[in-house]
């Protein structure tokens, strides 16, 4: 991997406190000055080969294995092209338990991000030692809000499962619309947990903008800091955030911006290969070609949280969207630094709550009318797109006459950030090693600004 | 007190968020428990904080947990390194103990994988496949395979991903000093409460294109049996024991959702591609109008040659 002026490589594996397999590599010179710093990913599994040939109705069912931390999105987005694929759209009922499942499927994966993989570097700080920095050292210094934490991120997966019969590795949504309607009682049971959530919140929130973010702006603004464009979802009506259904919004770095619909995909992104990495580099098609140099990127955009919150104009739901003023006023739009994902998570966190309790409160949620009784196969083609923790999920399958699959293009939200997460890593190596001076404070601050996405 | 040493390999993480989904008992067992290594939680490094050594390295430990099989060369090396530092070695779901959803890949070439990533996809631009031999990454395998397939494993807990009840069973007993645990050798119908005739219903076999017969304001035992209704049900060749401890109806099926058999083959050894034909048959149906038979079958037990063999 070595660039020819490289005395020095520093190579950390894992890249740990994420989803992922990563590892990174910082090549010095001889002064000790960084060259170059670039991140890998570890594995290929093939997904997009081994649908090919299964019944497009059971993939929902095979690409959740894509990941036990957001397999909602990969399960919801897979029968969102599969319904694309057979020509269906789902009755109302059907649409809105799915948007109300993935809801739900975002708030304990925001706590969980929040509270055990990101927390640890901002409560016992960065330098700590590497065996107190952790979600057990977070209870022992926070150890109420530490039990909190982990009942309400259990709360609501549990409130999940139990209505949906597996959290992990779904299997409730179904092409043509939901698995079964929901009960009366099972509708105020989750609103209950929902209300609750809502209050942690909002209350996660303040407690990181009076006691976490303040300590560490210096940090927000010197690592991980670089332009950049960005990708999200919006209702197309006003431009607010949405996660579940409505347009593309590609940005670019100064902020200007083109919307498009899901099938459309393939005019705006284009994959780049490397040889170091199992994982591709999407771009912006436009650019004409991908440039990872982190002083002035080219081609280079990110999605996930705070790129959602740049893209936007506005947040859906009401305590959401006062927190996005509070945001912009101090940070502007689009805002650059890398860390600032954490801040835009616990935003997003809010909207999650809100937007749950209201589906919870829509009548039509309730509904016997959730899915066609019958949907004959056939040959056709889907795209399915929406919004996933870790940003924008495109499952884009074809299928023949008996509803086989027979190609499957995804393009997933680490794919996306592969750009972002090598650039950062470069920017944060080169910020802060000089002179090959060194220590495991500084490579943990380095691999934070690929923590904030959390691949 | 007990040393524990986690890793995932091919895996998706979804068998460690089972681990954290043991709740609030997990936390109450937190004293007693000592996680030595675990990536997805502790920033402890293959090599060395700083990136010293030449060797990868994982702590010692009593107990070691492995989720997702092996793809790499990576998986190779570090569930060797585990079972070399650990004196129990769990296998913790299907990926690890059969191959799991991954080990579907098995039905294609690492090569037919590799082309359509780096060079046929709509949106690639072509571009070389990785470079193992130049570069820092590990190289991938032809096949993805089940940990026992490379060393002794103690304990093997299926499910995509296990129950935690199973989960906090293994670790109970691990903290009682006993070094086995065993798992039912049922079948998830043994298990499945729905009304059962043990005729086929009028029709042929359905996919869930069609939405089976029952009514939601009644108990799942109230529903007539999915595979009678004509839907592909996996629950006569799949482990019982994805609903937990509880004793309540298996989880696809309560949400009135056909079996896929995440939990892998009833018992080791046991062949669902084949055992599935007499199910099938006793029913009255006729396994050879299945679609995708291979697909369905080894849908989540793909390792142990099982998907090359049959071809
Ligand atoms: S067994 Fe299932 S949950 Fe566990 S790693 Fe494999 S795919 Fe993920
Ligand atoms: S075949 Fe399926 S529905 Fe029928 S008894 Fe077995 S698990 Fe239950
Ligand atoms: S019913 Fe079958 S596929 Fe569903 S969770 Fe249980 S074992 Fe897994």
């Amino acid at each position: 991997m070595a660039s020819p002026n490289t005395a020095k490589t520093i190579r950390v594996a894992p890249v740990t406190r994420i989803e992922g397999h990563a590892g990174f590599e910082i090549m010095l010179d001889d002064s000790g000055n960084v060259v170059d710093a670039r991140m890998a990913i570890m594995t290929l599994r093939g997904f997009e080969k081994f649908v090919v040939g299964r019944p497009v109705e059971e993939v929902r069912d095979i690409v959740n294995r894509i990941c036990g931390i957001c397999p909602w999105n990969h399960h919801l987005a897979s029968c969102k092209a599969a319904d694309g694929c057979l020509g269906i759209t789902p009755p109302p009922a059907g649409r809105k338990l799915r948007e109300l499942c993935h809801m739900l499927a975002f708030i304990p994966d925001k706590i969980l991000h929040f509270y055990f993989l990101a927390a640890p570097d901002f409560v016992l700080g960065p330098d700590a030692d590497y065996s107190v920095r952790n979600v057990v050292g977070v209870v022992g210094a926070a150890p109420d809000l530490a039990k909190q934490v982990v009942h309400m991120r259990y709360k609501v997966q549990m409130a999940l499962e139990k209505f949906a019969g597996k959290v992990i590795h779904p299997i409730a949504a179904v092409p043509g619309g939901y698995s079964r309607p929901m009960l009366e009682e099972e509708r105020k049971e989750l609103l209950a947990v929902v209300k609750e959530a809502l209050d942690f919140s909002v209350f996660s929130l303040n407690f990181a903008k009076e006691n976490v973010f303040p300590k560490y702006l210096d940090v927000i603004n010197t690592v991980g800091v670089f332009p950049s464009g960005y990708l999200g979802t919006v209702r197309p009506s006003d431009g607010a955030l949405e996660f579940h259904d409505g347009e593309l919004r590609m940005m670019d770095q100064n902020g200007n911006y083109e919307q498009f619909k899901y099938h459309e995909y393939q005019d705006y992104i284009a994959e780049h290969v490397e040889p170091w990495t199992y994982l591709k580099f999407p771009y912006m098609k436009k650019a004409g070609k991908i440039s990872l140099d982190e002083t002035n990127p080219v081609g280079v955009y990110r999605v996930n949280c705070l790129a959602r919150i740049n893209v936007c104009d506005k947040m859906a739901t009401p305590l959401a969207q006062k927190e996005l003023e509070i945001f912009r006023s101090a940070f502007g739009r689009p805002a650059h630094q890398t860390l600032l994902y954490n801040y835009a998570r616990l935003i997003e966190l809010i909207q999650c709550c809100e937007r749950a309790e209201e589906l919870l409160n829509d009548p039509e949620i309730t509904s016997r009318e959730v899915r066609h009784q019958k949907i004959e196969p056939r040959a056709g083609e889907g795209v399915g797109c929406l919004e996933a923790p870790r940003g924008t999920l495109i499952h884009h399958y074809k299928t023949d006459d008996n509803g086989l699959v027979t190609m499957a293009n995804l393009v997933v939200a680490t794919g996306h950030n592969n750009a972002g997460m090598n650039l950062g890593v470069k920017q944060a190596a080169k910020a802060l090693i000089k002179d090959g001076k060194y220590d495991q404070g500084v490579l943990n601050t380095i691999e934070m600004t690929i923590r904030a996405y959390d691949p | 007190m007990v040393t524990i040493a986690e890793e995932w390999l091919n895996s998706c993480s979804g068998c460690e968020i089972a681990i954290l989904n043991i709740g609030d008992v997990l936390v109450d067992l937190l004293p007693q428990l000592e996680f030595v290594h675990i990536p997805v939680l502790i920033d402890k490094k293959y090599y060395g904080q700083t990136g010293e050594n030449k060797e990868l390295d994982i702590p010692e430990a009593v107990v070691g947990i492995v989720s997702g099989g092996v793809r790499n060369s990576e998986h190779l090396e570090v569930l060797k390194k585990m079972r070399e530092r650990c004196q129990i070695l769990i296998a913790l779901g299907t990926c690890a103990t059969d191959g799991g959803i991954p080990a579907l890949g098995n039905m294609y070439s690492l090569q037919e994988i590799k082309d359509f990533m780096y060079r046929e996809s709509p949106t690639t631009v072509p571009g070389p496949d990785p470079d193992y031999k130049t570069y820092h990454i590990p190289e991938a395998f032809e096949t993805v395979t089940a940990l026992d397939e490379h060393v002794k494993v103690d304990i093997k807990l299926p499910g995509c991903p296990p129950h935690p009840d199973w989960i906090t069973a293994a670790v109970l007993a691990l903290l009682d000093g006993k070094t086995e645990l065993n798992l039912p050798e049922r079948s998830v119908c043994d298990t499945c409460p729905t009304i059962r005739k043990s005729k086929k219903s009028a029709g042929d076999l359905k996919r869930i294109l069609e939405c089976p017969e029952f009514d939601p304001e009644k108990p799942v035992d109230d529903m007539r049996c999915l595979l009678e209704q004509g839907f592909m049900c996996l629950g006569p060749v799949t482990r019982a024991g994805c609903s937990g401890m509880t004793g309540t109806a298996p989880r696809c099926i309560a949400t009135r959702v056909p079996c896929r058999g995440c939990y892998g083959p009833v018992k080791d050894g046991a062949l669902p591609i084949v055992d599935y034909v007499g199910a099938l048959s006793t029913v009255g149906y006729d396994p050879r109008k299945m679609v995708d038979r291979r697909g369905f079958l080894c849908r989540f037990s793909g390792a142990h040659s099982v998907l090359k063999k049959i071809g």
